[in-house]
């Protein structure tokens, strides 16, 4: 739930990183945190079991900017991954205002990954939130791996549309994230819609940035 | 509803709750009291300023608070409107106001938690009637935030390079 602050000019948005186990949700965050200026950032806080698995949540505040004299803050949080914290990765998720999923690209994580987008569904469903009508974006993680499935895959078993039934919606729409493909288009007789997704190795950084990018203009793109 | 709806607050409305939180802290001898939303934003904070981080204080307050909420469902309860840390030094008191936010107070031996529990229970109708107001307000036109960004696009891609 974006908060618009008038006294003090401050426009906060909350963006949760969702996805499964050990993907890498919090390397993105981390990586965050190490990159940009402190004074851009604020405290980094990881409530994580004695192994460093992520028990409730983290939580890492950022500035982007100013817009029409609002200082831009994002609040970024992930979610447990672990199947049996369902009860705290739920509670993440009241009022947020856009989403990454973090997917692991290797095989053999594909019914983790398609097990922990199901629950996402359904999570955002018993808040009374669609998710796809709000911003969402897929992020294919560990692409460096040798066991990385080929996109294509990912995409057709996390990404594989959603009929667009709203006629101001059912317009050619290119993927911020990926030139030539669209995240909204007509497949035959039908519109269909998809989320963005970035491809990335997050323990280097690559694609967590255009992630965040992507993510929070979208945000800040349904205010305007 | 398609996502979490957004909402704001006007200097007004930012001026009024400032004068409740100060003047329960003057009649409850509390050191400090920050007002934050259930989704772990901070509102504002009255009296001494923090030592701390508010932002990351913040987003705990809410998820204690919502953990709490969980637990009492799962013992038979619909909630537990006010929450109590007691330190050796510093203790906190954390109550729900209008289901909407969350006051949080910080006292230490100078407050008794009976007096700081009392006079809460004022503050938080009094603010729940400030949220009331401006909730109501939202409804009945257009909100705000809707206008605020409008025709921004190009600053918002300036922002991202």
């Amino acid at each position: 739930m974006s908060m618009i602050n008038y006294a003090s000019r401050e426009i906060n948005c909350k963006l949760v990183y969702y996805g499964p186990g050990l993907g890498g949700k919090t390397t993105n965050l981390e990586h965050v945190y190490n990159k940009v200026a402190p004074t851009t950032r604020g405290k980094m806080i990881s409530l994580a079991t004695e192994t460093e698995r992520t028990l409730f949540f983290d939580f890492l505040p950022i500035d982007l900017g100013t817009i029409r004299g609002f200082k831009t803050r994002f609040h970024l949080y992930t979610v447990p991954g672990q199947v049996y914290y369902n009860a705290s990765r739920k509670l993440i998720l009241k009022g947020v205002d856009g989403i990454v999923f973090v997917a692991d690209s290797q095989m053999e994580r594909m019914e983790a990954n398609v097990e922990s987008m199901q629950n996402l569904y359904d999570n955002m469903a018993e808040y009374g939130y669609d998710l796809t009508k709000i911003p969402f974006v897929i992020q294919y993680n560990k692409r460096d791996l040798p066991n990385a499935g080929p996109v294509g895959d990912l995409q057709a078993s996390l990404n594989p549309g959603w009929p667009i039934e709203d006629p101001a919606q059912q317009k050619v729409t290119p993927d911020p994230a990926n030139p030539g493909q669209n995240i909204a288009e007509r497949v035959g007789d039908q519109w269909i819609g998809r989320a963005p997704y970035v491809e990335a190795v997050a323990v280097r950084g690559d694609g967590v940035f255009e992630t965040l990018k992507v993510v929070s203009k979208m945000v800040l793109k349904t205010l305007s | 509803m398609t996502g979490a709806a957004s909402w704001s607050f006007s200097e007004e409305h930012y001026k009024q709750i400032q004068q409740h939180l100060l003047s329960f802290l003057r009649d409850s001898n509390a050191r400090c009291a920050l007002l934050v939303d259930r989704t772990g934003q901070l509102v504002t904070t009255a009296g001494e300023t923090p030592q701390f981080d508010p932002t990351a204080f913040a987003s705990l307050t809410a998820a204690d608070f919502s953990a709490n909420d969980q637990l009492a469902r799962m013992i038979g309860e619909d909630e537990f409107a006010s929450l109590v840390h007691q330190g050796e030094r510093e203790s906190m008191f954390l109550a729900d106001v209008g289901k909407r936010v969350i006051l949080v107070v910080l006292f230490d031996q100078r407050a008794t938690l009976g007096l700081v529990k009392l006079k809460a229970r004022s503050v938080v109708e009094q603010l729940a009637k400030v949220l009331e107001d401006m909730f109501n307000r939202v409804g009945s036109g257009p909100a705000p935030e809707q206008r605020l960004l409008e025709g921004a696009e190009d600053e918002i891609d300036r922002l991202f390079g």
